[in-house]
């Protein structure tokens, strides 16, 4: 049937030709088409079914090499990106290695840094051996000081003690030997203390000589000086300041010639005034006892108005009457009318006592017996 | 009884005479009453129960200066019995009274009215709060500026009892100005002045740094190291107790009094004294060592160790050994150089024994066992180690045992005079429960050791030996 239409197909000139002759081969066309529609027919199934076999295993080889090529692609791909994830993973490894050598380097050098400023710090100023060393040094140092100081100071306080307690002694001795000075050994009658059988005197005897009797002034001055501060309720024994005592005269060279012992020309110049009463007065005492008396009598006194004779002391003043007296409620009678109670039956004459003295003559002239005649105006 | 009876009686005759006309009765009345209630504690509660104290105090203000010395020596007389007599004296208004008597001209009357006010202070801190609300302490500081010697006295000692109970009594008593004169008058040669003054710093300076402080700002140092020299053991004692309350503070101030060479003049006055005047010195040093190893090494080179063993041996008092091994306890325990000291001369033999003696209080062998402890803990020194083997109980045992074992790894001198000194043996012969310290450290001993030598030292050697020659079958 194809060859027939190509063959008709093909003679495009002789096309009227061609189309007369199709028009007269058609019904053998029919009946090859049918001849050969029943063959195609019979083998259709076969023919489709071996049809299909064949595309789908030639599609399937397509698939799969699109498949195979789509593998390939995505190997390709997956094998650069897994090697370029592992680079980046490899760096990655690669720089913290690195981060981690020269950590520890840097590490490593601090120590080696932090090594030297602990020790030379803690060496200097935690605990430096040799400024303890010498610390120590230096403590002991001045324990020897310290230690010899007081020795000093504790020997010398013993030395002072010694001392004042010697002194103490000495004068408690010479003390009684002033209270005993009649125990004094005479030309004729040897001392006790002086006894002839001894080869020399005893020392007291010789302090007995020295010493000046003592006079009672010097036992009162002594008991005035006794001050009793401590509790005298329970206290046993008193306690006195210590009494100064005068500085000695400074060691001169001794003067030429038979001059007399300088302590006892002091004694006589120096010698305490002992003057009489008449010369202890003073040369006013009997105006300063005349002031006296009369401060006293002015102290004593009420008032200093002194008191006038009668006639001339109501001359000048007016009487100042007692507020009492002159009170709004009227003046009360007494002390103007009457001053004392009267009692008219025990009168012995009728009249009262005379309140108003008459004046006396003679005293009226007093100051005026003489004539006005010398006076001048 | 009767007696008391007789006595009360007495009582009752005195009190009408105090009332008397006559003014030298009354005085010679109110110190019979004075002298009976001094002498006996119970005659002091007759004079309370008598309601004496009213009628005294009313007239303590008003008469002579004779009335006021004898109603304060009444009043002191009673209230330095008991607590509960002060305070009577204290409610019946005295106070007052006496305060103003601290105002007057007199002396003696000062002197009486101080010494009152001191003794109901004495008690406790109550009774110093009365007397300080009275406002006494101004007057008394006045009172010690007098120049009479007995008043300063008794002003000083009033100030010490009154400072002694509490930080804030003391306080009052510095910002009254004392400190100054107190430390003025720590020259002057009088020796119970100076006991007191002495006294009344250290209570001041016992409560606080800052206390402390003030104190030693008022320049005490050095001269407080010449009153360490002085003839009289109370003033002495005092001076080491005002050092020793200055020192126990902080190391700073510790440092200053060790710069002033008070270490050396504590050692010289422990050297010099004997009994209870040496306690307070003793713990001095101990409280210096305790604050840091230098001050303790300080106490070591100022001859302080030796000084103190010889207290240890000498001193018969319990409580003064105790301070004592207290003291080398906390010099020794710092470092093995501060043991070392402690151990060349040979004290640690007699601290174990005062702590094996069972004569001692409990209080000295708690303190022995302890300085023990702490020496040992740092003790390398051998020789002194060594007689400790043989003697101490297991206790103590262990921390030789531990410091041998320390030593002996690394130092092979010392472990040949180990073995020849019977040190080896002697460990041997311990026995130790398995898996204890003492075991662990008695085997790193015989871990220095080879092993011929371990188990020829073990006890029954010998005959294991002798067991070996009888078993022995002679080769023939």
């Amino acid at each position: 049937m194809v060859t027939a239409c190509t063959r008709a197909g093909g003679g495009g000139a002789g096309s009227m030709a061609a189309w007369a002759g199709v028009r007269t081969g058609v019904p053998e066309l029919l009946q090859e088409c049918f001849h050969s529609s029943r063959f195609v027919g019979q083998y259709r199934k076969t023919e489709h079914a071996a049809a299909v076999k064949i595309q789908s295993w030639f599609r399937g080889c397509r698939v799969r090499a699109y498949i195979r090529y789509l593998n390939k692609m995505m190997i390709v791909i997956q094998k650069w990106w897994r090697g370029y994830q592992g680079r980046k993973h490899f760096r990655k490894m690669l720089k913290t290695a690195y981060f981690i050598m020269k950590m520890n380097f840097y590490n490593e050098m601090a120590v080696r840094i932090q090594k030297r400023w602990r020790g030379y710090y803690i060496r200097k100023y935690i605990h430096n051996y040799y400024k303890l060393k010498k610390y120590l040094e230096a403590v002991s140092l001045n324990n020897e000081i310290v230690r010899k100081e007081l020795e000093q100071f504790a020997e010398t306080k013993e030395k002072e003690k010694e001392k004042k307690d010697l002194e103490r002694k000495e004068k408690k001795k010479d003390h009684q030997a002033r209270k005993m000075h009649y125990l004094l050994s005479t030309e004729q009658i040897p001392g006790v203390f002086n006894s002839p059988f001894r080869p020399s005197p005893d020392p007291m005897e010789l302090r007995l000589q020295k010493a000046k009797p003592l006079s009672h002034r010097h036992q009162q001055i002594k008991e005035n000086l006794t001050k009793e501060t401590s509790d005298f309720p329970t206290c046993t024994s008193s306690w006195t300041f210590p009494m100064v005592q005068p500085l000695p005269p400074i060691a001169r060279q001794k003067p030429q010639g038979p001059f007399r012992d300088t302590a006892e020309v002091l004694l006589q110049r120096y010698k305490p005034l002992e003057p009489t009463l008449r010369a202890a007065t003073s040369i006013n005492s009997l105006e300063k006892a005349r002031e006296e008396m009369k401060r006293e009598e002015w102290r004593n006194r009420i008032h200093d108005n002194e008191f006038l004779p009668f006639s001339s002391c109501q001359k000048n003043q007016k009487y100042d009457p007692l507020i009492q007296s002159s009170s709004k409620y009227g003046q009360i009678t007494y002390g103007t009318k009457h001053f004392r109670e009267e009692h008219h039956e025990k009168w012995v004459a009728n009249k009262d006592f005379e309140t108003v003295l008459p004046p006396i003559e003679l005293f009226d002239r007093c100051g005026k017996t003489y004539s006005r005649a010398g006076q001048i105006v | 009884m009767s007696q008391r009876q007789v006595l009360q009686g007495v009582m009752s005759l005195l009190r009408p005479l105090l009332l008397d006309v006559v003014p030298t009765i009354q005085q010679t009345a109110a110190l019979a009453l004075g002298r009976l209630a001094n002498y006996n504690d119970d005659l002091a509660e007759a004079v309370v129960k008598g309601d004496i104290l009213p009628q005294l105090v009313y007239s303590l203000a008003e008469q002579n200066r004779f009335y006021k010395k004898a109603a304060a020596f009444v009043l002191r007389a009673v209230g330095k019995h008991s607590p509960q007599l002060a305070q009577a004296i204290v409610d019946c208004g005295a106070l007052d009274t006496l305060v103003i008597c601290l105002e007057d001209f007199d002396p003696g009357v000062k002197e009486a009215a101080a010494w009152a006010l001191g003794y109901i202070a004495r008690h406790n801190s109550e009774l110093s709060q009365a007397v300080v609300d009275a406002g006494a302490v101004p007057l008394l500081v006045l009172c010690i500026l007098e120049p009479e010697i007995a008043l300063k006295r008794i002003a000083a000692s009033a100030l010490s009892d009154i400072s002694k109970h509490s930080p804030e009594l003391a306080q009052t008593v510095v910002d009254a100005g004392a400190i100054a004169h107190l430390a003025q008058m720590i020259l002057n040669p009088d020796a119970k002045l100076k006991r007191q003054v002495l006294s009344a710093l250290s209570q001041i300076a016992k409560h606080s740094v800052d206390l402390a402080e003030m104190v030693v700002e008022a320049e005490i140092f050095p001269v407080v190291l010449t009153c360490l020299k002085d003839s009289d053991e109370y003033v002495k004692k005092n001076a080491a107790t005002l050092i020793r309350e200055i020192a126990k503070h902080t190391p700073e101030l510790s440092q200053l009094i060790v710069n002033a060479g008070g270490i050396a003049a504590v050692i010289d006055c422990i050297g010099n004294c004997k009994g209870n005047v040496r306690l307070p010195g003793i713990m001095m040093l101990g409280y210096v060592a305790a604050h840091s190893e230098n001050l303790a090494m300080a106490v070591i080179i100022s001859k302080g160790v030796p000084q103190l063993s010889i207290c240890l041996s000498e001193e018969q008092e319990d409580h003064i050994k105790a301070a004592a091994a207290w003291a080398l306890g906390q010099i020794g325990r710092h470092t093995p150089e501060h043991a070392r000291a402690i151990a060349v001369i040979n004290v640690l033999p007699v601290l174990l024994s005062l702590y094996m003696e069972t004569e001692s209080s409990e209080d000295l062998q708690v303190k022995a066992k302890k300085a023990l402890k702490n020496i040992l803990q740092k003790c390398t020194y051998l020789p002194a180690l060594e007689p400790l083997l043989h003697d101490a109980p297991p206790n103590i045992l262990k921390y030789v045992i531990g410091q041998f074992s320390k030593v002996l790894p690394h130092d092979s001198k010392a472990r040949r005079l180990f073995v020849t000194s019977g040190g080896l043996k002697k460990v041997q012969e311990i026995k130790a429960e398995p898996g204890s310290l003492l075991q662990e450290y008695i085997n790193t001993i015989n871990n220095c050791y080879p092993e011929e030598i371990v188990r020829y030292y073990s006890p029954g050697y010998s005959e294991a030996l002798l067991e070996r020659v009888e078993n022995y079958q002679p080769v023939l």
